[in-house]
This record gives C-alpha cells, structure tokens and sequence, in this order.
C-alpha cells in the first residue's frame, strides 16, 4: 500500500463525520474495492476527481441531442427529466424529512392543471409564461403547506395514509369537475375538462422565444435539473438540510435540539410541492395539454421506486434510480430488447448468487433438459401450440422456438404458469441451500414459460408487476438502495 | 323523514362491509403498529375469489347447488383464500422487515399494493364482473319497515358482518390466542418472555384480518358493487378512515367507525351531490386526525424514548 492511499485512508476517516459507524465506513470500503471488470470500472469511476463525476453525464446528456435525430429518443430523454425534477422534490420531503408523502403526484397534477387554467383556452386565459410559472410554483407551494397542516398532528404512517387518500380524492375531483354548479352561477361549468383533460396548452414563452420542439424541451429540463441538483448537494449539509435530516432520522431528538419539527415539516411539504408544480406546468406544456390519468397510483410508486432503488438522499443515487425507472420500461416495450434484457437479468442472476462454474453449468444444463422434457411432455398430452414462426421473433427465435413451448391458450397456460411460479418461488425461499439447489433447473424453466408465453405480450402490465415485485425484494435485501448507506442501529 | 331512514338504512349495511375492513386494520395495527396498507387489496382478492367460486358453482342463473350452500361456500372460498393471501404477503413481505425502519415496511407493502392489484390484471383481466345477485336471490322479498325497504341480501350481509364482529370479539377476548394477541398488543418483549411465540401470533392475526377482508370483498360483491382489480384502493382508504375514527387499535371502535362512515357517506350521497361523497370520508379523516388523532374509543399513549 503507498503512501498515498494511505493518507487517502486517513483524510477519509477524519472526514467520515460524526454518527457514521466504523463498519458502515468499512463495509463501503469493501464494495469499493471489489474484483473483477465490475470493479475496475468502479474504481476508475471514484478515482475519478468529484468534478469529472458531474460533468461526464452532464456532458453525455448536452450531446444525445446532437448525436441522434430520433425525437422518440428526445423523447424518452424529456420523461426522464420531468420524472428527475420530481424525485429531486420528492427526496426533500421523503429522503431528507422522512415525511411519507404518498399524495406527491397531486401536487405534479395541481402544478399542471394550474398552469393549463392560465395558459389555454379553457378559460380563454393566456399569461405570458415568466408571471404563469412563479404562479404556479407560489400557489401549488401554499397548497403544499395547507395540506402539510394536518401533519403537524400525524406521525410516519398516519400521515401516510392521509396523503394517500388525498390523492386519490384529487383525482376523483379532476375527473368529475367537468360540470361544476357554483351557486352564483346559472348553469354548471367545466372546469377540469373531465376524464378528456385541458388541451391546447400554450408552449412555454421567454422573451419572444417560443419553446416549439421537444428539443427545446429537454434543454430546458436539463437546465432545471442541473439546477435542482445542485440545490440538493448545497441543501445537504446546509442548515436547514442538517435540520431535516435530524428530524427523518428522529423527531423527537430533533425537537430537543432546538429544531422547530412543525415549521421544518411544514417547509418540506411546500418545498417538495412547489418543485412538483414546476414539473407539473413543464409536463403540461410539453404535452399541450393535461390528462387526470397521468397522475394515478403507478406514477407515485414509480416515483418511489426510483427513490429507494438509488438510496434515499443520495444524489447520484436518485438520478441513476430515475434512469432504469423511465428507461427500464421503454425497453420492456419492445418485446425483442425486454427478451434479451430478461436472459441476461436472469443468467447474471444466476452467475452472481451461485459463484462457482460447476453448479452455474449445471443448472443451466438442467433447466435445458426440462425444457425439453416439458416440450415432450406437452406433445404427448396433446396440447394444441404455435410453430415457431407464428410467436418468436427476432435473432433469438430459433434458439427459443426449439426450446419453449407455445401453447395456442397463452392466457389460460400462462395464468397457471405465473401461479405456480409464485408459489415455487415462495417454497423455494423457506427450503435449505440445497434443496433451492435441486429446485433452481424448474423454478428457472417455469420463469422462462410464464414470460414468454404470458408476461411478453402483456407489457405494461408486467412492467407494474415488475416494480412492486422489485419493491418487496429492494426492501427486503438492501433497504438502503444501491448508493444509500447501510444504517446500524446505535441502542 | 322516510327518504332520511331509507339513507341511513343504507348506510348501516355498507358500514357493515366497512366496518369489517376497519378491523382488519386495527387488529393488524394493534399487534405490529403497522397500517397494512395493502388490506384493501386483499379485500378486492376476497371479492375476486367469490366470483369465481360462484361461477365454478355454475354461474348465477344455473348453480348446480341451492342457494343456501353457494353463498356459503362462497364466502368460505374468499375468507380462505384471503387469509392464505394475507399470511404469505406476510411472511414474504413483512416478516423480513420487523426490525427495520418503519418506511421500509411502508413501501414495503407500496409494493405488495401494486404487485397485487396487477397480479389480477394479469390473471383475470380488465373486464369487470357483476355478482348479478338478482338470478339467483329474490331481491324483491324482504321486509319494509314503513316505507323502507330492505331484501334479503342486505340483511344476509348485516346479519353477516355482525356475526363476523361477533366471532371475532370471542376469539379476541375468550380463547387463549386471542389473550396472547392482546399480550403481544400491549408490550411484545414482554409477551415473549412469558412463552408467546410471537410469529405464530403475527400469522393468527393477518390470516384473521385478511379473511374479514376477504369476507367484505364477497359482501360488497352480494350488494352489486362491481368488481375490478382497483376497486380495493377507495375500500382500504374508507375502511382506515373508519378504524381511525373509533380509534386505531379498538376493536368495538373499528365495528362504530365503520358504521358511522357508511352512514355520513350514504347521507351525502343522498343530499349533496353523489360524486363527492367519497370527499367526505376523507374530510371526516382529516378533521378526526386534526380535532381527536386517537378517535372516539382509542387511548391515549404517551410516545415511548
């Protein structure tokens, strides 16, 4: 070891900061210093000075647009930077107040309807955009903190739960506001648009610059997200940061070292809000228009989703949790790439967890072997399938053609597939190592069969399926996330 | 007068499957400290697995069983398959985080929500399905009292969840599981040092919740609510507001909790406009957290350092 990494050591466990275990400190010493190419390519990253970190993807991300013409691709790059501005907000709330906020989506969906009633015909109302956005921020921000007041009272899960069902009250009122009698009124009016939305939402404006292309767009996102970035790192450590996190960590304590815990919870709840309104009058613009499906339930698990896969307060970690939640599914929309994608989830699962060559090879011979056996066994039985060329597709399809079987009624055979499969994987958890050994072959088969003959057709369902599953395993087996630090309990 | 009984008639048999709902929260919430917020799931599971042990009975214009033993299994098949349900999200989703921070097991059960909800997308498919009571229940017969009219399916369901409550209260209050569910209740590590063995007691009580979920799922289905894979998300939160109402973690405040928000709710439907009743289950939420947090039986406790 040379004098360097040696001082490096040392500058480290000074500046590790007060409360920070010794172990903890160790144990991220250990990942870091992991083998193989993996590892190479972590250690090169952290040797990396900090400044190279930021401006590397920064500097990928200014280009994409240059490099590539496909607007699809634009695109995809614009949700991503609405869906970071949003866990950016989030994780000031959640990630650093440790206020469970399961109502976050309704302020994105105030912030976009707010910006729609002053921006489009639905009220023959067009404000210019530099007085529309700090509208919406300033409003959405105070509804923030009307509805941060109950908490003042509620605690982790009731407070949970009331925000939940605040949501969801916002949606119902933005479906069912298309007729609404006021009493001074003669005649009921529209005021959401109803399940059909607000459209023909002005494009934002600056100066005589008009944000025509969604190129433009996603400029401006990437100028907002450089910014709200390097918010978060300044927040961290700032005083209020400080004062937030003593508080998500514990109230009470936080309250006994002077920190006022209902005016900061009131401010996180504003300040979270007022970023989801800015997305919100973004999303609407760049959309022209605002529909109430978007903001339902799956979004806001997405979006914590996001937030716990990177590692709650973590900002590397929240814009790489936002990358696999916004990219993740546009692959899984292309059956060919969402097929490669789960061959090599599922043999680098397989390689990671099992570790030696011997068992790897033969499981992976066994699971074979079923296959084959099952084909047979399908053919004996009589079960009416599909040749080949009428499901597989793709430089994949000879392989997968010989090798699975396609019944004709993927509903009913890929029904009972995903039943079984849940049930083997739960026996499977609670038998010993080697029984799981012996199960693995079947469970890996089974795996195969329910997602080719059900799971591939049936995309966006299987993306939710996916993201809840993800939830209970993440939680389960590293509830920090994959950049978060692992907490030990101090009692 | 007559239009104001028949509302509040109403909503005493809604209350009855919202009351149910209520107690599964509670009791879950009194053994773990831990709002289940994937219970409305299981009770759209429960509502699911009637449905279909109605159909493998034939269908309801042709059951090869009399009435009398299809709803019967009917509701065997949902309370069974919900409490086998609510054990495995259990030991497969809980169990692992007991010790961890409370946001974990939270988003935890954010998931269980989701993986359910898109498991019945997945198995049984977008299309909602209709108990269609009328083909196989006289709901003409009944009774009146005045003017109120109330048929058989409606006093099948209060009678029902009253003799669910009533079950519940015994095995709760006069068996020896039900003493060790109120030890563990009252202070756990204290339970343990006195020979309870606390996961069998954690399982006793999801697979109880989880089968009165899956009871209302079956109840709510007999009342001719429509059966879809969202339909848990408004059921849990109304079934919360009520276990919030009586006080979180009483059992007889779960059962008045939810009687009084089917009845609030039944009357805003009947006088104001009916699309925003399900706003006054949430209004009523929000002033009991605000005015009295531990709700009308619920005690007070002190946060424990």
């Amino acid at each position: 070891m040379s004098d360097d990494t040696q001082r490096d050591e040392a500058a480290q466990a000074s500046s590790r900061g007060i409360g920070t275990d010794e172990w903890v400190a160790q144990h991220e010493q250990r990942i870091a210093t992991s083998t193989g190419p993996l590892g190479a390519i972590g250690r090169w990253w952290l040797g990396l000075p900090r400044g190279f970190q930021w401006i590397i993807p920064l500097a990928i991300a200014l280009l994409i647009p240059f490099a590539t013409s496909n607007d699809y691709i634009i695109r995809i790059g614009v949700n991503l930077g609405l869906f970071l501005l949003l866990v950016i907000g989030l994780n000031l709330t959640v990630g650093y107040a440790g206020l469970l906020d399961l109502g976050f989506v309704a302020f994105y969906g105030f912030g976009a309807y707010m910006y729609a009633f002053v921006a489009s015909p639905q009220f023959g109302i067009h404000w210019p955009t530099w007085l529309a956005i700090p509208m919406v921020i300033i409003v959405t921000g105070l509804f923030g903190l009307a509805l941060g007041t109950p908490s003042r009272r509620l605690s982790g899960d009731y407070l949970a739960i009331a925000t939940l069902f605040f949501g969801q009250m916002f949606l119902v009122l933005a479906v069912s506001s298309d007729a609404v009698q006021f009493p001074w009124m003669d005649e009921p009016i529209d005021v959401t648009g109803g399940a059909n939305g607000i459209t023909n939402v002005d494009p934002f404006a600056f100066f005589g610059f008009t944000f025509s292309s969604v190129t433009s767009y996603y400029f401006l996102l990437l100028g907002l997200i450089v910014v709200g970035v390097v918010a978060t790192l300044r927040i961290h450590s700032s005083r209020q940061g400080l004062a937030w996190r003593a508080m998500g960590e514990d109230a009470l304590a936080a309250q006994h070292m002077t920190i006022p815990p209902v005016r900061m919870k009131l401010l996180a709840f504003a300040v979270g809000a007022a970023v989801a309104g800015l997305a919100g009058s973004v999303f609407a613009s760049v959309q022209l228009g605002v529909f109430p499906s978007t903001f339902k339930l799956p979004l806001l698990i997405m979006l914590y989703a996001a937030l716990i896969l990177g590692g709650m307060g973590s900002v590397p970690g929240l814009v790489v949790g936002a990358i696999i939640m916004v990219v993740l599914p546009e692959v899984l929309r292309f059956p060919d790439y969402s097929n490669w994608l789960f061959f090599i989830v599922l043999i680098l699962g397989v390689v990671m967890t099992l570790k030696r060559w011997k068992p790897i090879l033969a499981v992976f011979a066994a699971t074979t072997a079923i296959g084959f056996a099952a084909n047979g066994i399908f053919l004996a039985l009589g079960v009416p399938y599909l040749t080949t060329a009428e499901w597989a597709e793709g430089p994949l399809a000879p392989v997968l053609g010989a090798w699975v079987f396609m019944p004709e009624d993927r509903t009913l055979y890929g029904n009972i597939a995903f039943v079984v499969l849940l049930f083997a994987i739960a026996w499977m958890t609670t038998r010993s190592h080697r029984t799981r050994l012996i199960a693995l072959p079947f469970v890996l088969w089974l795996a195969v069969f329910t997602w080719e003959v059900r799971l591939l057709i049936e995309p966006s369902v299987t993306r939710q399926l996916l993201i809840g599953a993800l939830l209970i395993i993440l939680m389960a087996t590293r509830p920090q996330g994959l950049f978060g630090k692992p907490r030990v309990e101090v009692l | 007068m007559e239009y104001f009984g028949e509302q509040v008639v109403n909503g005493l048999i809604v209350g009855g499957v919202y009351a149910l709902i209520a107690l599964g929260y509670t009791l879950i919430y009194g053994v773990l400290q831990f709002l289940n917020l994937a219970h409305g799931e299981l009770y759209m599971m429960g509502a699911f697995f009637g449905f279909f042990a109605m159909i493998a009975l034939g269908g309801p214009s042709a059951a090869v069983v009399p009435v009398w033993i299809m709803i019967p299994v009917m509701f065997l098949v949902a309370m069974g398959g919900g409490a086998a349900l609510g054990v495995a999200v259990e030991r497969f989703a809980y169990r692992p985080l007991r010790k961890s921070r409370r946001l974990a097991a939270l988003i935890s059960a954010l998931g269980v929500s989701l993986f359910l909800q898109s498991a019945a997308l997945l198995l049984f498919g977008a299309r909602v399905r209709l108990y269609d009571t009328g083909q196989f229940i006289d709901l003409t017969s009944g009774f009146s009292i005045g003017s109120i009219r109330i048929d058989v399916t409606e006093i099948m369901v209060v009678v029902g969840s009253l003799l669910l409550m009533t079950i519940l209260w015994f095995l709760v209050n006069r068996t020896q599981q039900g003493r060790a569910m109120r030890a563990v209740a009252v202070d756990q590590d204290a339970a343990v040092m006195n020979g309870i063995d606390i996961d069998r007691v954690i399982v006793i009580t999801f697979a109880l919740a989880s089968g009165l979920a899956g009871a209302a799922g079956v109840m709510s289905g007999l009342l001719l609510f429509p059966v879809d894979q969202y339909m848990g998300i408004f059921a849990g939160l109304k079934g919360f507001t009520a276990a919030v109402v009586g006080g979180i973690g009483s059992i007889p405040g779960a059962m008045i909790g939810g009687f009084i928000i089917g009845v609030v709710e039944a009357l805003a439907t009947g006088y104001l406009n009916p699309t925003y009743a399900d706003f006054i289950a949430f209004l009523i939420l929000v002033l009991v957290l605000l005015i009295k947090p531990t709700g009308i039986m619920g005690k007070k406790v002190m946060a424990k350092v």
